[in-house]
Parts: structure tokens; C-alpha cells; sequence
């Protein structure tokens, strides 16, 4: 090469390198778009979710009640076994008489009304009437729900328009329930009942009391087992275990485990926790049991990654002034990481939270009307309650499982969230 | 103790009486006495060797230098007095290390007790991330030195007296330690060693990551901790080295080239890899 060659070169490099230049630029430019591309995509499918379950669920929140006065004719009311009556009647008959008409002697028109009027205002008669039997002989007001169909009436989602005969109510259903409103004798308000209600073979009266408290139990014994020994498993490998093939093996096996899809951890919950330890079907406790399983891999790698971000000059500070290793890890190494640790933990059980398959197979699917009795009882939680409701025929019950939904996932948000916050909280930087 | 412990009280009534006590036993020794043999250490690094037969006479209250190239086995040296090597996978220590004429590695040996006896100074300054106070008393609850909530308060302020931090950290001693300028953490890492009042303290190339103020105030005390305590440092500073040591070992290669008088290890090396060393011909 002469020395003429060299500056010559250098030209056509810088050439060669502009060419290329606009190249990049491109390709950066259009990396950038695709990455936007996908964002937007992502969050109109969860703006299409969430906007679907929100417009199918919020009316739930709305019921909408009557008050009737009901006389307690002493002649229809066994005093001695006041539950003999036909309480239903009496208030069916008491509608009728508000919207001015008499039933007929086949008992058609009361029949009709009692199609939507939930039988809760019955029940509460008869409640009411047991407790004081005095009342017999008066006129009480009792105020309660109407019937799901009728409520979905009044929310327009049974439509006057459609057929007679394709719709639940028929037209003088219609004009009953059209009277009863102008009347003012039905009102709509918040749906209280809903949260304070458990299930119930009638959709008007089913609520979700019973499955959150259900979730929450289960819970409860989810992160009593998968926390602490998810953390002091993790803690042994990570600082006191000998790095063998031994511990590669164990670890190569938890990171499969965390893989393992839920329903098998059912299957195995079924014949160990079942069939084996004979715990209680479909309680609070076995379903934490299995979750606890499905959460500890989860847990045991969070907690290891926190752990590994502990910087090893922290060790050496302890270990230094004469800390054991046991001592080093309980007063420094383990307190440093317990924010990833909290935060490993609180996704996983909101993970728990939401699961459903495995709970299905150790047959948590039973229909239960009210909380459980205790860590072993039966019980329903709420995502099977969602699963539950929308396999029922019922209408009514599909609008409960969007609420349901929304119930469930307001908790993963607030899950989610006190995961960021304690994140955020004791963030530290070295 | 107890009444040892009383005159000691008696005496000087701002320190703590347990250095008290500790530098009586340090003064009924001669200055010079060898405080820690080294005899044929041998590390291994799994099958990677990092130090080849390196015997070393470390004197009582006086400060050693340990000079030499990067990954000579300065580090490695250091760790081994006070068994630090124990906590990492693989390392392996062969040969006898005496403090006080007794085998560090021998069974009986308590290597929590060790490190209590032969504290630690690290290259890059690790407070915990807790207060100036909690930093320095870790170490005290942890061997149950102190008895009470007084006594635990004076040993926290005369060392952190010794390590001449007292007067820039008096007012804020519930502060995170980690708060602190780099110079100060080093010297509050000094304080917390001193805590437990060690005979030995080991520094490992402390001032590397300070600049040259803090590093000239942390030399100011290493003089003045040696007449308490047997320091041993490793710097990669030839000046550090003639400055702060009295004595002087030239590692080159795993092995241990020559040691001696700092004076004369500076002046008069007898290794032509010394001197080349020195006079910043290779490393
Ligand atoms: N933890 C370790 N694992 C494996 N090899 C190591 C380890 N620490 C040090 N070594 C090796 O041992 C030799 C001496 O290292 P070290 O004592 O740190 O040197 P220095 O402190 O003199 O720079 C180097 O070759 C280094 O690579
Ligand atoms: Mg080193």
C-alpha cells in the first residue's frame, strides 16, 4: 500500500459508512414503529376485555327493590307452625291489590307476579313473623328485590320490542312492572346485597360475600405454607447449599416446576391431599394446600433473585466483624432482599388468586350459600364462583358473573398495586 | 474481669472499658513481637493455584505493607489470616497461620471468634445500609461485648473516636451510614472493626476508591492506630506503602519475593523484580 492509498481509503470508508448510515436510521425507525405497533395492539385487547366485562358487569350494581305492604291475615297464618303459610301468595296478592287488580280464582295473575317478585320477601315475612308472632293480624311493609328478569327489565335489557313470546315477561308483566315503577312503589338503588349476599339458586338474591371470604381464607393458608418455606428454601440454596450437581439438579427442577401448568398441581393435590392426607374436599384448606404448591416455585426464584442482588460486599461487612452465616443472612443479607422477596410473594398469591383449574379438580365447585364454616368446610371462592355463574342458564346470572369478574379483579389490582408500593417503599440502592 | 474492668473505669471514664482492658494486654507486649507466622501457605482456587509456600512474619503494633502486581495473592494472603478464604466455594488453604502462636485453621478454632480477633477493611467502603450507630454496634451485640445500653454507646463513641469520624458524625448518629462521603465510610467500616476491639486489622487496598484527601486522612490513622493494634495493609501504592508501613512484603506471581524493613525494601531491594516493581517497571 502507498501512502497516496491511505487518505483515499479513508474517503471511501466515510462513503461506505454514510450509505449504511441512512440503512440504520431505517431500521431504527421502523423497530421503533413495530414496538408502538405492538403496545397498541396489547392495549386495545385489554381495553376490549376490561370495557367488555365493565359494560356487562356494572349493572349488577344497580337492583332495584319494592315495598309492598302485606296484611298478615291471622285466618291464612297458622299461629302454632307459622311456617305452614304460603307467604309468596300473600305477598303476590298484595302486589296485585297495589296495582288495583284481584287475582283470579286458578291463581294466574298471582302466579305472574310471582315471577317477578323475588321470594325474598317471603322469606322475610316468615322470618319476621317467627320472631314476633304478635305481627300476625297486622299490616307490615316489607321491601326486598324483584326478580332478576323483572330487574333486567327495568335495565333495559329485556326489551318491550322484543316478541312476546322470546322473552321471559310477558306484556302484562310488563305493564305491571311499568305501574309498580311510576308508582314509586319499586326504587333502584346501590346493589348492597351483592357484596353482603352469598350464592343462591336465585340470581337476584346470589352475592359474593361467601366467595371472597372463601378467597381470602384460602389465601390466608396459601401464603402461611408457600411464603415461609418458599423464603427459607430459597434462603438455604442460595447461601448455605454447597453449589453441586445436586443443587443444580434441585434447581434446574424448581424453574420446571414454576412451568407446570395448574391443573396439574390439582391432579396431584387430589390424590396426595385427598386420597392420601384425607383432607376435607372443597375447603379453604386444601384448596391452599394446592395453590401453596403452585406458588412455592414462584416464590423460591423471587426470593433467590433478590437474594442474589444483595451485594457480596454486604456478606463480607458481616461476616468480617465475626457474623455467622446465619446470622449474616437473618440480619442483613435477608432484610436487604425482603422487598423483592414481598414483592415475589404478593404476584404470586394475586397468581393463587385468579387460579381456578386445579381448584375445579379437587372439586371446589360445589354450590355453597353462605361463608365457610371454618378452614375445613366447604367452601366456594371467586373464581370458581365466576365459573359457577356462568354455566347457569339463567340471565341473571351471567350479568353476576361480569360483577364477579370485576370483584375479582379489583383485588388483583390492589394486589398489584401493595406489590409497586412496597417496591417502592423500600427500594434501596447501594 | 470484673475488677480489671473497674480501675480500668476509674481510670479514663470516656472510653470504653473493654479497649481498655485490650490495650493493657497489647502494652504488656514488646513492640516487634510477632503477632501473626505465616508458614508455606498454599491457596488453592479449585485447581488454580494462588499462592506458593509463603511464609511472613507480621510484627504486634506496626503496620505491614503487602505491595505487589494486580492478582499476585495480596488479597488472597490477607483473606487467609482471618479465614475470609472459608466462605468462598472452592478455596482451599494449605500451610500454618499462626496468631499469637496458635493455628488459625486449627479445629478448635471458631472462625466467628477469629474475626472478631482480626477485623476487616475492604477496598470498596461496605456500611451496612443501616445508622452510623447500628454500624458500629452490630458488631459488639452480635459477640455480646457490651452489657448494656450505656456501655454499648461508649464503645460505639470511642471507636468511632479512634477512627476519628466522632466529630464530623456526633450529631448524626441516627443517620444511615451509607449517607456518609466515601472517605467517612471508610473510616466509619474502620470504626465498626475497631468495635470489637480486634488485635489485628486487615485492610485491603482501603484507599482505592477515595481521592487523595481522604485517603491522606485515613493514613493519618492507620499511624495512629498502630501503636494499639498489628495492621496489616495491602495497597497497590508504592508511595502509601513507604509512607504508612514499617514493614514491607513483596508479593510477585503467588509467591512472596522478599520482605523487610520498609526502609530497606524501598532503598535496597535484594530481588531485581523488586526493584523493577518499585521503580515502576512492570505492574
Ligand atoms: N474467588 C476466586 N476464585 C478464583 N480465583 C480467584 C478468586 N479470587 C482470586 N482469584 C485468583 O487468585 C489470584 C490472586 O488473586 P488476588 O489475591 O485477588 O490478587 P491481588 O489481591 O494481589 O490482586 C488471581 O489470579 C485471581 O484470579
Ligand atoms: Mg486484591
Amino acid at each position: 500500500m502507498t501512502d497516496a492509498a491511505l487518505p483515499n481509503a479513508a474517503a471511501n470508508l466515510r462513503q461506505v459508512v454514510e450509505a449504511r448510515l441512512k440503512k440504520r436510521h431505517a431500521q431504527e425507525m421502523r423497530f421503533r414503529l413495530y414496538g408502538r405497533m405492538a403496545i397498541i395492539v396489547a392495549l386495545s385487547f385489554l381495553a376490549l376485555l376490561l370495557g367488555r366485562i365493565v359494560t356487562q358487569g356494572y349493572s349488577t350494581f344497580i337492583d332495584y327493590q319494592i315495598a309492598v305492604p302485606v296484611h298478615l291475615d291471622a285466618s291464612r297464618i297458622d299461629k302454632a307452625d307459622p311456617t305452614g303459610a304460603n307467604y309468596d301468595l300473600l305477598v303476590a296478592e298484595s302486589v296485585l291489590a297495589k296495582l288495583g287488580e284481584k287475582d283470579d280464582e286458578f291463581g294466574e295473575k298471582s302466579g305472574k307476579v310471582m315471577e317477578i317478585m323475588s321470594n325474598d320477601l317471603g322469606f322475610q315475612l316468615l322470618k319476621m313473623v317467627r320472631e314476633d308472632p304478635t305481627l300476625i293480624g297486622k299490616t307490615i311493609t316489607v321491601t326486598g328485590p324483584v326478580k332478576s328478569d323483572a330487574a333486567l327489565y327495568f335495565k333495559g335489557q329485556i326489551k318491550r320490542s322484543t316478541p312476546q313470546d322470546s322473552r321471559k315477561l310477558d306484556d302484562q308483566q310488563l305493564d305491571w312492572m311499568d305501574k309498580l315503577k311510576a308508582s314509586g312503589a319499586v326504587t333502584s338503588g346501590f346493589n348492597v346485597s351483592f357484596l353482603t349476599n352469598s350464592d343462591s339458586t336465585e340470581p337476584e338474591q346470589a352475592g359474593v360475600l361467601g366467595a371472597i371470604v372463601g378467597s381470602a381464607m384460602m389465601l390466608l393458608v396459601t401464603a402461611c405454607l408457600a411464603v415461609p418455606i418458599g423464603v427459607l428454601a430459597a434462603t438455604y440454596l442460595e447461601e448455605f447449599a454447597p453449589k453441586n450437581r445436586w443443587t443444580d439438579i434441585i434447581e434446574v427442577n424448581i424453574n420446571n416446576l414454576a412451568a407446570v401448568p395448574s391443573i396439574v398441581y390439582g391432579l396431584l393435590g387430589l390424590a396426595v391431599f385427598i386420597n392420601w392426607l384425607a383432607v376435607p374436599r372443597s375447603s379453604p384448606l386444601l384448596g391452599g394446600m394446592v395453590l401453596a404448591l403452585m406458588a412455592l416455585p414462584t416464590i423460591i426464584i423471587a426470593t433467590r433473585s433478590a437474594l442474589k442482588a444483595v451485594p457480596p460486599s454486604i456478606r463480607e461487612a458481616a461476616l468480617g466483624v465475626g457474623a455467622s452465616r446465619t446470622q449474616t443472612v437473618f440480619h442483613h443479607v435477608l432484610p436487604l432482599a425482603m422487598p423483592g422477596v414481598m414483592t415475589g410473594a404478593i404476584l404470586s398469591l394475586a397468581h393463587a388468586l385468579g387460579e381456578t383449574a386445579p381448584l375445579l379438580m379437587i372439586g371446589m365447585i360445589s354450590f355453597v350459600p353462605g361463608v365457610p364454616e371454618g378452614f375445613t368446610g366447604a367452601a366456594t371462592v371467586l373464581p370458581v364462583q365466576v365459573f359457577i355463574w356462568e354455566n347457569a342458564s339463567e340471565r341473571g346470572f351471567h350479568e353476576r358473573t361480569a360483577a364477579a369478574i370485576i370483584v375479582l379483579l379489583v383485588f388483583m389490582i390492589v394486589m398489584n398495586l401493595a406489590a409497586i408500593l412496597v417496591r417502592r417503599r423500600f427500594e434501596r440502592r447501594w | 474481669m470484673p475488677s480489671q474492668r473497674d480501675d480500668a473505669m476509674a481510670h479514663d471514664t470516656a472510653s470504653a472499658p473493654v479497649h481498655i482492658a485490650v490495650d493493657r494486654a497489647h502494652a504488656s507486649q514488646p513492640a516487634g513481637a510477632i503477632k501473626i507466622r505465616a508458614r508455606d501457605v498454599n491457596v488453592f482456587y479449585g485447581d488454580k493455584q494462588a499462592l506458593f509456600d509463603v511464609s511472613l512474619d507480621v510484627p504486634e503494633n506496626s503496620v505491614t505493607a503487602l505491595i505487589g502486581p494486580s492478582g499476585c495473592g495480596k488479597s488472597t494472603f490477607l483473606r487467609s489470616i482471618n479465614r475470609m478464604n472459608d466462605t468462598i466455594a472452592g478455596c482451599k488453604v494449605v500451610g500454618r497461620i499462626e496468631l499469637d502462636g496458635e493455628d488459625v485453621n486449627d479445629r478448635s478454632i471458631d472462625p466467628v471468634v477469629l474475626r472478631a480477633r482480626v477485623g476487616m477493611v475492604f477496598q470498596k467502603p461496605n456500611p451496612f445500609p443501616k445508622t452510623i450507630f447500628e454500624n458500629v454496634a452490630y458488631g459488639p451485640r452480635i459477640h455480646g461485648i457490651a452489657t448494656g445500653k450505656a456501655e454499648l454507646e461508649a464503645i460505639v463513641e470511642s471507636s468511632l473516636k479512634r477512627a476519628g469520624l466522632w466529630a464530623e458524625v456526633a450529631d448524626r448518629l441516627h443517620q444511615p451510614g451509607t449517607g456518609l462521603s466515601g472517605g467517612q465510610q471508610q473510616r466509619l467500616v474502620i470504626a465498626r472493626a475497631i468495635a470489637v476491639s480486634p488485635e489485628v486489622i486487615l485492610m485491603d487496598e482501603p484507599c482505592s476508591a477515595l481521592d487523595p484527601i481522604a485517603t491522606a486522612r485515613i493514613e493519618e490513622l492507620i499511624d495512629e492506630l498502630r501503636n494499639q493494634y498489628c495492621i496489616v495493609i495491602v495497597t497497590h501504592s508504592m508511595a502509601q506503602a513507604a509512607r504508612v508501613s514499617q514493614k514491607t512484603a513483596f508479593f510477585h506471581l503467588g509467591k512472596l519475593v522478599e520482605a523487610g524493613p520498609t526502609g530497606e525494601i524501598f532503598t535496597n531491594p535484594r530481588d531485581s523484580r523488586t526493584q523493577d516493581y518499585i521503580t515502576g517497571r512492570f505492574g
